[in-house]
């Protein structure tokens, strides 16, 4: 760092007192400073973000061969351009996962935005009654772990055990399903939704909190009901919460992983590679092979990081 | 229809926590009971969904194996077993599960604390300072953000072996010292709260700049930090891809890898049912009525960060 003239505020002080004779230390002060506060902070982001994911696109671009029966004579990595995104791709599992995810996002992500924005709006309207109860009652889910959730839900999918069974049989002479190949995905989903909504609820409730009450006075002096309201001033005003648990949302689905993986004990539809988190983890925890797993992670992060930007960009261009 | 405007109006104070209650005195003016028995309905129906599996865990951790196959889910069985059953799980394996919510205490408080007091120092310099590389560490931090959580968990396995850090505390105490979104709200809470001229006059005083920061910035900030710590609590609280990836010994699981392993012997030992079901009750109780208890100072912090995001 060199001595560089600055042009924010900082600098007023010491070019003030630049006859004083105590300016460099001084000066020297405010530019150590800001390092000193930033960099544990900055070291510890490098070491646990940057360098992973560095380590992991270098890995996704490296082969190793093990020479002998169980690599004894020596093991060589080499440089192997795309090979490993090419034999991930041709894995009609992986690609499958993705599709999955995107079907379980494209159904459950809708939903669940919507369930929370009706909910914030009726819990914020005068005709609810006892709103801080349902408010923290919805929001309760969240404190309680994924892996936990998909425990306490599984014990209601389970035949044998669960009383939603039983009721359906005695009352509709209906036997629910809730594990086979065509009903687990809507079961994680089902979940995932459980968990979620009170929380992006929280969110659109803070931000409809916000809303300056002359635009609700202006609204009723137009003479708008609770519906004209909604439409016209609230949602539009809510907009970038909805943006913004959209995005998250869009980045979980494509995380799933707890759901699946503890469910796989009690539904036989669920395969080692039924998402692809599930796949990546399945490739390097049982297959040993940590280069194609590094391909699959970079491939994740990339699909998600897509869909974010092009979630952002489509958003960006209706609103003008 | 328009008491919902009304009521706003009656309580013209957007961000006092009562703001958007009903206002019973207009309610009864407007005399619209039907609409308020209506949504209140539907809001009961909601509530129930949320509540049915914490219930139902409620009511099975009070039952023997055989009851919880044998009777019906949604009431009591015929034998009143929950104190059995809580003994169990906290005697079994020589009180391993009390080890496992020890050290899902420790993952997350030690976590959270040093989590939060990184992000603000971090965002507080960013927003107060202006220095060569700025703009490089904020849109690095703001990737990080959209980086998601297990897409590093693996690379860092391999990193943490190669250090000779996995299987150890540290590996999933120090990635947790790390909170994107955190530094993302404590840069805009300083900038748009910590006012420059404060920081001049304290210079002017003799304070050091970190004496500035420990004495004004913190203090000015608290509202937000306090919205950093409780998203890095419940995220490091229900992380599981990371300890399970990190973690072969069971002395060193939080409470999540506990219960899972616990629940996946139940198809093969069904004893497990008891010791899983008491297990879920014990560790949920405390964090649904840490989510109500503490929902209201969810809101303050998010704000900023939704509002200006």
């Amino acid at each position: 760092m060199t001595q560089t003239p600055q042009t924010t505020p900082t600098s007023t002080e010491g070019t003030g007192r630049a006859t004083s004779g105590r300016v460099p230390t001084r000066r020297a002060v405010v530019n150590r400073a800001p390092w000193i506060l930033v960099s544990p902070f900055l070291i510890l982001f490098l070491l646990t973000f940057v360098l992973p994911i560095v380590v992991a696109i270098g890995q996704s671009f490296t082969t190793v061969t093990r020479a002998g029966l169980f690599g004894e004579e020596g093991v060589t990595s080499r440089f192997a351009w795309f090979e490993n995104y090419r034999l991930v791709l041709a894995d009609g599992n992986f690609v499958d996962s993705i599709w999955r995810m995107l079907l379980f996002g494209i159904v459950q992500v809708p939903v669940m935005i919507v369930a929370a924005t009706l909910l914030a709006l009726l819990l914020e309207s005068a005709s609810a009654r006892w709103p801080g109860v349902f408010r923290a009652t919805y929001f309760m889910p969240y404190g309680i772990p994924g892996v936990i959730a998909t425990i306490l839900w599984s014990f209601l999918y389970v035949p044998g055990l669960s009383p939603i069974i039983d009721v359906s049989e005695a009352l509709f002479g209906y036997t629910p399903d809730f594990l086979g190949a065509g009903t687990v995905l809507w079961s994680i989903a089902n979940i995932v939704t459980w968990t979620y909504t009170g929380y992006n609820m929280l969110i659109i409730v803070a931000q409809l909190k916000a809303i300056p009450s002359e635009l609700y006075e202006a609204a009723r002096v137009d003479g708008a009901g609770p519906w004209r309201t909604a439409v016209s001033i609230q949602l539009p005003l809510i907009r970038p919460a909805l943006v913004l648990t959209t995005v998250f949302s869009i980045i979980g689905t494509l995380q799933l992983f707890a759901e699946p993986q503890l469910l796989q004990t009690v539904s036989p539809a669920i395969d080692s590679q039924y998402t692809p988190n599930l796949s990546a983890y399945t490739t390097a925890f049982a297959y040993n092979d940590y280069n194609l797993a590094a391909a699959q992670s970079v491939l994740i992060a990339l699909v998600a990081f897509v869909l974010s930007f092009a979630f952002l960009k489509l958003t960006n261009r209706s609103s003008r | 229809m328009t008491a919902a405007v009304s009521a706003r109006t009656a309580t013209a104070r957007p961000d006092a926590p009562r703001a958007a209650e009903p206002d019973p005195a207009h309610d009864a003016g407007r005399g619209r009971p039907a609409t308020t028995i209506l949504v209140t309905g539907v809001l009961v129906v909601v509530a129930i969904y949320f509540l049915v599996p914490v219930y139902w865990v409620v009511v099975a951790a009070t039952k023997t194996t055989d009851d919880l196959f044998g009777t019906n889910g949604f009431w009591f069985g015929d034998t009143f077993a929950l104190f059995d059953n809580i003994g169990a799980v906290l005697t079994y394996d020589g009180g391993i599960f009390v080890r496992w919510l020890g050290n899902s205490v420790l993952y997350a408080g030690v976590g959270a604390v040093l989590a939060t007091y990184l992000a603000a120092a971090g965002g507080y310099a960013l927003a107060k300072y202006a220095f060569r590389g700025r703009n490089l560490i904020f849109g690095l931090v703001l990737g990080g953000v959209l980086v998601p959580g297990t897409a590093t968990a693996l690379p860092l396995f391999l990193l943490f072996s190669q250090l000779g850090l996995a299987n150890t505390y540290a590996s999933v105490l120090v990635p947790s010292l790390v909170s994107p979104f955190g530094f993302f709200l404590c840069r805009i809470y300083a900038d748009s709260t910590v006012d420059q001229s404060l920081i001049e006059a304290a210079r002017i005083d003799g304070a050091g700049e970190l004496r500035i920061f420990h004495t004004i910035g913190l203090r000015i900030m608290t509202p937000a930090l306090v919205t950093v710590l409780l998203f890095q609590i419940v995220g490091i609280w229900n992380n599981y891809f990371l300890p399970l990836v990190m973690l072969s010994d069971q002395d060193l699981y939080p409470i999540t890898l506990g219960l899972n392993n616990w629940n996946s012997q139940t198809d093969r030992l069904p004893e497990f049912y008891e010791l899983t079901t008491g297990g879920v009750l014990l560790s949920v109780i405390p964090l649904a009525v840490a989510m109500i208890v503490l929902q209201r100072f969810w809101r303050g912090g998010l704000t900023e960060g939704a509002v200006k995001a």
